[in-house]
């Protein structure tokens, strides 16, 4: 079922890089630095502006994909990469897509497990990459049966 | 503070041991990432789960972990952020963040990284590529 979905690609969705969902989520993971909260540091930085930290891209959207649909259950975050052409600047906007690149399983000593690899990208308004995101999702085979697909 | 074109093969940059973590630390990084799961939050959700208690949010752990490379962004910035997943953190768990540079070439330095449980156990684990801005002329 996740199979069929590989190369499967969303819609890009706008989003607007918000100074103080920034700032929340600095201060959410103990990083309240002034490169990312601070006007007057990011104005006198070599950015000219303050830049959100590395793994802020988590809280924004990248659209549907059709027929896919994750179990709420039964699911561990793997892995996680980020490559980012540079960082991410405060008030830019970012348009974000997602694509399903790989799904494949694996027989362990917990059973049959299923590996889903999610790609997101973030793009500027010119089109440009920014960066791309990739997280595997590992699903245990209880909960792939409960799927309604 | 060592300056990061300083930093040689081997060394590590200034470890940090957080404060143990609190129930309120993941309801905040619930709001502020929108990932409401209720195992990382609610005792009887992360019960009902199969878990001892309710645990992290990997991502947590994983946007802790880039702070010690905080202080070196006048001088670069993460190219590359990697990491496995590898223990759950639990309520009052307290983490070590660590980065050792493993390799570098030209302009880029490659730490390996990992958050440290009170057990001695990396809960994450992985690499950040730290890209300077100007090409590092020592070591």
């Amino acid at each position: 079922m996740f199979k069929e979905l590989i190369g499967k690609r969303s819609i890009p969705v706008k989003n607007v890089i918000e100074r103080g969902a920034v700032k929340k989520f600095a201060e959410a993971i103990n990083d309240p630095a002034p490169i990312y909260i601070d006007e007057e540091t990011g104005k006198a930085s070599r950015y000219g502006r303050n830049i959100a930290p590395p793994t802020f891209p988590i809280t924004l959207e990248y659209g549907t994909i059709e027929e896919f649909v994750l179990p709420t259950k039964g699911l561990i975050h793997g892995e996680q990469k980020f490559h980012y052409k540079r960082p991410l600047f405060v008030g830019e906007e970012v348009y974000g897509v997602t694509e399903i690149k790989n799904y494949y399983e694996r027989t362990g000593s917990f059973g049959k497990m299923g590996f889903l690899v999610i790609e997101r990208q973030g793009a500027d308004a010119k089109g440009e990459l920014i960066y791309t995101e990739e997280q595997i999702i590992i699903i245990n085979e209880a909960a792939r049966k409960g799927m309604p697909v | 503070m060592t300056p990061m074109t300083e930093i040689q093969v081997g060394e590590s940059l200034q470890q940090v041991q957080l404060e143990p973590v609190t129930r309120l630390d993941l309801i905040k990084y619930a709001g502020a990432s929108g990932d409401f799961n209720p195992i990382h939050t609610i005792d009887e959700d992360a019960t009902n789960a199969g878990l001892p208690g309710i645990i992290a949010h990997g991502m947590w752990t994983m946007g802790n972990l880039a702070k010690l490379f905080t202080p070196y962004l006048e001088a670069g910035f993460i190219e590359d952020y990697a990491i496995r997943f590898r223990n759950m953190v639990f309520i009052d768990d307290v983490l070590t963040l660590q980065a050792v540079l493993k390799n570098e070439e030209k302009n880029k330095k490659e730490f390996k990284v990992a958050a440290v449980n009170q057990k001695g156990q990396e809960v994450v684990n992985g690499t950040v590529v730290f890209r300077l801005y100007e090409v590092t002329t020592a070591g």
